[in-house]
């Protein structure tokens, strides 16, 4: 303790420092900057066109030259498509989450703080979605409002709203709870001072590792979308979509065909480890 | 202008309930917890006045009162002749740069995100004033309570101790300039020799500054040792109010005698003189009418069963009680009175 008395440190390099022991939020936060890396360059990475279709190597095992993870139904290079699906999975994992935390986070803030009638407007529409599972609701209203990324990327916004509101309320009534906050008023603050300096601050780290936590469920319900026709449209390179078109070969080469599902499983389950070891290399209390 | 009324802080009448429940149409109203009734009491400038009492007998919800993070349903509160929130006085804005508050739980009063220095000047600039001037200043503030600026300035309040994180709270406290400060139980969580420095502390800030503190404790002995005058609390009333020396030699009511009854001593040979009170309080949201000590008084008579005392002087006047036995009122009184409520 004496040692570094005079070196006090912030609050980042105490959580910097704490996950720099921790291998699994490491190596899931590294699989996952691969992946975004990957799907970013995928023109100068992937080694062969992905639409480019050859009948003759249909459903080549993997490992066939030329075509090192093999090729689809229609032929084309398995590697190169996985490389290129990655973008649009992790769009629809990222875009849907991130508008649906500052609309929910936002909702779930005001009636945490202000309470009473408007908390009870906020929260009890909040419910009404809630009424309806996550994966049903989103297939609901991309069938209502028809195919298509964008239409893909607004049903999922629709479904993480509610549950991020009623994270950020719950978090939001807490924090108010906390005398820090009567302190913060007995000292004269306006409201809004007191939401920006004080609940923000400490509202935000919660929300943001729940919405890590989203972000797979996000990757699997689009990919859901896909599969069944109501997100992306062939030949377009989708990890949900490969899924879908592949399982009719699932006798012929299954290796293959499990591919799309093994990018989409470890997406999603790198999001989820790292916002576990998130959350408890940001929590205060220690 | 020359000033009778030597009191600087007087509150009047002050009456809290808090409801239980919400209101649903067309049903009873549920009932109230009646936290503060009729409570009124003078703060000298300068002086502290102890305010002692049992959980829950509605100390904290004064201390809330008092600088309106909770309003009142009735009473007044004057601060140096202006009356809070009334016509002609002092607005909350206002009476926050006169009166501040410092809280018992040292860590839940602190912001675990924001380094101390922000802390302390967080007052002062949700006030207007300048961010790198209040900064500046705060580095003050923590010389003025002891805390070494060029070690604790940037530090984040889970790795200061709880007599530093006090500190820090009275330093906040100071930040806003008062000349009132509500200690709520703001020593009892603290280890003793660490309450001792942290007393020592306030009572040098209270010559140094010209402070005026209420002081809320359940310590009996530490009471004694900082107050000037003390105000004693029962279920939301308040039973006694004098000088330290008064309250603490010659009690009159019973149920101060019976608190100071119950503190250990270090001496063996004192014995307990009275039976200490047992039980609980009764409940606030059905208190037993009458005099609301009477269910646990061990000289309850008739009278305190059916009228509720008054607060008054007792043979000196500025010692004020609430009890039928201890007032001006003679046995004969007493006596007389409970044949007119028999007949």
């Amino acid at each position: 303790m004496s040692a570094n008395i005079n070196k006090p440190r912030t609050y980042w390099q105490s959580v910097r420092s704490r996950l720099r022991r921790d291998p699994v939020t490491l190596t899931c936060a590294g699989i996952i900057i691969g992946i975004v890396l990957l799907s970013i360059f995928a023109p100068l990475i992937a080694p062969a066109n992905p639409y480019d279709a050859n009948m003759m190597k249909r459903l080549a095992p993997i490992g066939s030259p030329g075509y090192p993870l093999g090729a689809d139904e229609l032929g084309r290079d398995m590697l190169s498509r996985l490389i290129y699906g990655g973008r649009i999975s992790l769009i629809m994992g990222l875009v849907p989450v991130f508008i649906a935390l500052i609309i929910g986070a936002s909702c779930g803030l005001v009636a945490g703080y202000v309470g009473g009638r408007t908390n009870m407007l906020i929260m009890r529409t909040m419910d009404i979605f809630y009424a309806f599972p996550s994966i049903m609701l989103a297939i609901a209203i991309s069938g209502a409002i028809g195919a298509g990324i964008e239409n893909g990327l607004l049903s999922l916004t629709l479904v993480f709203i509610p549950p991020i509101t009623r994270v950020s309320e719950t978090i939001t009534v807490q924090i108010k709870s906390l005398d820090f906050i009567d302190a913060a008023r007995a000292s004269g603050a306006s409201n809004s001072r007191i939401i920006l300096s004080h609940i923000i601050v400490n509202a935000l780290g919660p929300i943001f590792i729940y919405c890590t936590s989203l972000v797979s469920v996000s990757i699997i319900i689009a990919s859901g979308l896909s599969f069944l026709g109501l997100g992306v449209s062939p030949p377009e390179a989708d990890w949900g979509l490969m899924l879908s078109t592949l399982r009719q070969s699932i006798y012929v080469n299954p290796w293959v065909c499990a591919l799309p599902g093994v990018m989409i499983f470890t997406t999603s389950l790198c999001f989820n480890l790292m916002s576990d070891g998130l959350r408890s290399a940001m929590d205060m209390k220690m | 202008m020359a000033k009778i009324d030597k009191s600087f802080v007087k509150v009047r009448n002050l009456k809290k309930y808090f409801q239980t429940g919400t209101q649903i149409p067309f049903l009873k109203k549920p009932p109230a917890v009646k936290a503060v009734e009729n409570v009124s009491f003078d703060v000298f400038k300068g002086e502290t006045l102890g305010v002692v009492g049992e959980s829950g007998c509605g100390k904290s919800t004064v201390a809330r009162l008092l600088i309106q993070l909770i309003k009142p349903d009735a009473g007044e509160i004057i601060i140096d002749g202006l009356a809070v929130e009334k016509r002609g006085g002092i607005s909350t804005r206002d009476l926050r740069h006169r009166m501040q508050m410092v809280f018992q739980d040292s860590y839940a009063t602190l912001n675990p995100r924001m380094p101390i220095e922000e802390s302390i000047a967080f007052g002062p600039i949700s006030n207007g004033k300048k961010p790198s001037e209040a900064m500046l200043e705060s580095k003050h503030f923590m010389d003025q309570v002891g805390l070494d600026p060029n070690i604790y300035l940037h530090r984040y309040p889970h790795e200061l101790s709880g007599g530093q994180r006090q500190r820090v709270n009275i330093a906040r406290a100071l930040a806003m300039g008062p000349e009132v400060i509500i200690l709520d139980e703001a020593v009892s969580a603290l280890d003793k020799s660490v309450e001792a420095q942290v007393l020592n502390l306030l009572t040098d800030l209270k010559s140094d500054l010209k402070l005026t503190y209420i002081f809320i404790s359940h310590d009996l002995n530490v009471v004694k040792y900082i107050s000037d005058k003390v105000m004693v609390m029962y279920l939301g009333e308040v039973v006694e109010y004098g000088t330290v020396e008064d309250v603490y030699n010659s009690p009159k009511h019973p149920y101060t005698e019976a608190l100071l009854a119950s503190q250990p001593s270090m001496d063996p040979s004192r014995k307990l003189k009275t039976v200490p009170i047992t039980g609980d309080p009764p409940n606030p949201i059905n208190p037993p009418s009458g005099c609301k000590f009477h269910t646990r008084c061990p000289k309850v008579t008739d009278l305190c069963r059916t009228v509720n005392p008054k607060l008054q002087s007792t043979d000196n006047v500025d010692h004020l009680t609430a009890c039928h036995l201890a007032s001006n009122v003679t046995e004969v009184d007493v006596l007389n009175a409970q044949k007119g409520l028999n007949s």
